[in-house]
């Protein structure tokens, strides 16, 4: 029994003509924590996204937790269950508080006892420092608090595996911490994290790996120190010299 | 001390001599036009003919534009001043607006009330040159319920009385039952409306063919409730058919023959039926059914399988593509020539349908827009959620989609409001058709215009209560986005 969690080989996609992934061969074991960069309309958005199957691969085999992603995986859900997910536009739903935005999926997916579902919810609300908001709706929130929202909405799944596509972007530079502190807790933890972002202090802290991309290609796949030591190629460094 | 007064550009300073100036004017103008109008006299008809006739406005112009002052520190003046004299253009259209209504309200009070009849019940009193209510008043029964028995129609004011009660339950539920609202108003209600229509103002025998399917179907729901949920489904296909075997060919088989001769209410066909309370009847289960067969529509055009895709989209083009008065007119001429000669589906049925089949798709257009103003990332959340496609859409898209979808919907509700008078071509007369049918007859020739009046009174009270209605839900429902 692998404990390869994820695992991506000769992975191919195509927007139409237009190839964003190409030839991707990754291999995640559980736990680690992956940081994955590179320049924007580089794939990475799109990488994760075919983690948990938003977008469809074309050619290769994704395989999460032992199960491949194809056209008739039956219970793509169950899958998409076991994997959190956490936007860049935080994409929290608008009609409801941010307590039942946590409790929503495990009522209804998970089908958990709505008290118990709004106890984890608490929880988690707690451990991100927004359990004070429970009650006001998304458009009440800071951008920080709407993106911890959203972590504790995904860990409120009990996933496996944690997706991060740029949680911080979108946030004004104060806001930025807040949301980092979180996440690396959640390292801390124990949980299985891949984290598309900029934040290269927050992978120093806390990635086991970084992944560099560019124009689809995995270009460069490190131990952390190693990679902010001494990056291997010419297209690292020039990206590495222009983010730090 | 005396400021420099400056007509040009009244400012603060000279308040006073302002604002009395200003306010002479226009009231004098004011006055002028009332007097012209109410009295018949032209005060300043010594003046030659095109002065006399602009004279107000020019002198109403004049005070407006003295009274326009900045922070006046009058409360009043200022409101006065915000709403209808912000610039010049303004003020010259608020002086018009108010000379059309002053000049236009004598000849209309005179119409509706002054000259107009009401007494005595027969076209003889209608003398005066104003309206003749006593029309209305003679045809009001058969404006409200057409050609239904007068005996009979304490059936229709008990089971609109009954509906209108049950509605409101909603207002009445505890926090324990809201939950069970709308299953009740999309579920229960509509059903509980059609046994009124059915058995009460239609009236006949009880028990007929469709009542063991009546009966099965309540049986089932009552036990449903005490099966476990792994075996549901099979259930309710299995014991609702089971059931209405059973009891349409073994327990009540001979008992019924004879039950069904028994007729608890007399019997009114639905040709009968008419006048306002058919205008009720058809857009209340029109409205009902439009709704969510537009909204399967709407879901269906957006659908991954091309068969449910290409079905909705043809439905939707079809639909929107032949005017309301064919769609009817096949309905009642067309239809039945498809179907089997022993089979007979009421023409008030087969309305209802059409038309809800024909608003159907405009709801669904409408719905189909709310659903594209979601942004990508609702769906995204749903499904990285590990919501599965009716999950999503019933949690996150169409609350948030329907929502915003509140006044196109009252829109097209409205409409088909105002479309159900084009019943009349398969000869279902609600009230516009009882109009038309009233300003025919040799005794009351000459009141067509007092019946649509009255008409636009009726369908102008019940509209505006709808958007009304619909421009509250919408304030209800709004959240921040
Ligand atoms: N739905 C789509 N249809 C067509 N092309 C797409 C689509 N989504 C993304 N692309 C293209 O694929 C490429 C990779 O996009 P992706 O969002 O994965 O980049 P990214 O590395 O996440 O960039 P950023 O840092 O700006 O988020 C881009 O060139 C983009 O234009
Ligand atoms: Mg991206």
């Amino acid at each position: 029994m692998s404990d390869k969690i994820i695992q991506i080989t000769e992975m191919n996609k195509w927007f139409g003509d237009f190839q964003v992934l190409k030839n991707i061969n990754l291999e995640v074991e559980k736990n680690k924590k992956i940081v994955v960069c590179g320049p924007s309309g580089s794939g990475k958005s799109t990488l994760i996204r075919c983690i948990n199957r938003l977008e469809e691969h074309q050619q290769g085999s994704i395989i999460v937790d032992g199960n491949e992603l194809t056209e008739d995986t039956k219970d793509i859900e169950k899958i998409r269950a076991e994997v959190g997910m956490v936007f860049q536009q935080f994409n929290l739903f608008p009609h409801l508080s941010i307590l039942d935005n946590c409790t929503l999926a495990p009522i209804w997916v998970k089908k958990m006892p709505k008290k118990d579902a709004e106890e984890l919810a608490l929880q988690h609300l707690e451990k991100v420092q927004i359990a004070d908001q429970a009650s006001k709706y998304p458009g009440q929130l800071s951008g920080g608090q709407q993106q911890r929202c959203a972590i504790a909405r995904a860990l409120c799944m009990e996933p496996k595996i944690m997706l991060f596509d740029e949680p911080t972007s979108a946030l004004d530079p104060e806001m930025i911490k807040e949301v980092l502190d979180a996440m690396v807790n959640l390292a801390k933890a124990g949980m299985t994290m891949i984290v598309v972002t900029h934040e290269m202090g927050f992978a120093k802290e806390v990635a086991d790996e970084v992944i560099f991309m560019d124009e689809g290609m995995i270009v460069e796949r490190a131990e952390t120190k190693e990679f902010f030591a001494n990056p291997k190629s010419d297209r690292t460094k020039l990206f590495l010299s222009q983010i730090l | 001390m005396m400021n420099k007064l400056n007509f040009l550009q009244p400012d603060k300073n000279n308040l006073n001599t302002y604002l009395y100036t200003g306010v002479i004017l226009v009231s004098l103008s004011i006055f002028i036009v009332f007097l012209n109008s109410f009295f018949n006299k032209d005060i300043i008809s010594f003046l030659p003919g095109s002065i006399s006739f602009f004279l107000p406005l020019i002198l109403g112009f004049i005070g407006l534009h003295l009274i326009r002052i900045d922070y006046s520190g009058l409360k009043f003046l200022d409101r006065v001043n915000k709403n209808i004299n912000t610039n010049n253009f303004n003020a010259f259209l608020s002086l018009l607006i108010v000379f059309v209504i002053i000049k236009s309200l004598p000849p209309l009070l005179s119409w509706f009330i002054l000259d107009a009849n009401i007494a005595g019940d027969s076209k003889d009193v209608c003398t005066g040159s104003g309206a003749c209510w006593t029309y209305i008043k003679i045809w009001f029964n058969r404006f409200m319920y057409g050609m239904y028995p007068n005996a009979e129609q304490w059936r229709i004011n008990l089971s609109f009385i009954a509906l209108a009660s049950l509605g409101t339950i909603g207002f009445f539920a505890t926090e324990k039952f809201k939950k069970y609202l709308t299953l009740y108003y999309v579920v229960v209600y509509p059903v509980i409306a059609f046994f009124f229509i059915f058995f009460f103002i239609s009236g006949g025998p009880i028990f007929f063919d469709f009542s063991y399917g009546i009966i099965a179907a309540v049986i089932s729901v009552i036990i449903g409730f005490f099966i476990p949920s792994k075996f549901k489904m099979y259930y309710f296909i299995i014991v609702p058919i089971t059931l209405y075997i059973l009891l349409k060919y073994v327990f009540f088989y001979e008992e019924l023959i004879e039950l069904g001769k028994l007729e608890a209410l007399e019997w009114v066909e639905t040709g009968a039926w008419g006048g306002l309370s058919l205008t009720f009847i058809v857009s209340f289960f029109c409205l009902i059914f439009c709704f969510p067969i537009g909204l399967f529509l709407s879901l269906g055009r957006r659908s991954d399988f091309p068969v449910i895709k290409y079905f909705s989209i043809g439905m939707i083009e079809f639909w929107r593509g032949v005017p309301l008065i064919t769609v009817l007119f096949m309905s009642s001429v067309m239809f039945p020539m498809f179907l089997p000669e022993d089979m007979f589906i009421d023409k008030l049925v087969r309305v209802i349908i059409a038309i809800s089949l024909f608003e159907a798709a405009y709801v669904a257009e409408v719905i189909r827009g709310g659903l594209q103003a979601l942004p990508r990332g609702q769906y995204d959340a749903a499904k990285s959620l590990g919501m599965g496609y009716w999950k999503m859409h019933i949690l996150v898209i169409l609350p948030q989609a329907l929502k915003l979808v509140i006044p196109g919907i009252a829109n097209t509700f409205l409409a088909l409001v105002k479309d159900t008078p084009l019943i009349f071509v398969v000869g279902l007369l609600e009230i516009v058709g009882m109009l038309n049918l009233a300003k025919t007859n040799p005794e009351w020739l000459g009141f067509a215009m007092e019946g649509y009046v009255f008409a636009s009174v009726l369908f102008f009270i019940i509209c505006y209560a709808m958007s009304k209605y619909s421009y509250n839900l919408e304030q209800k429902y709004k959240t921040e986005r």
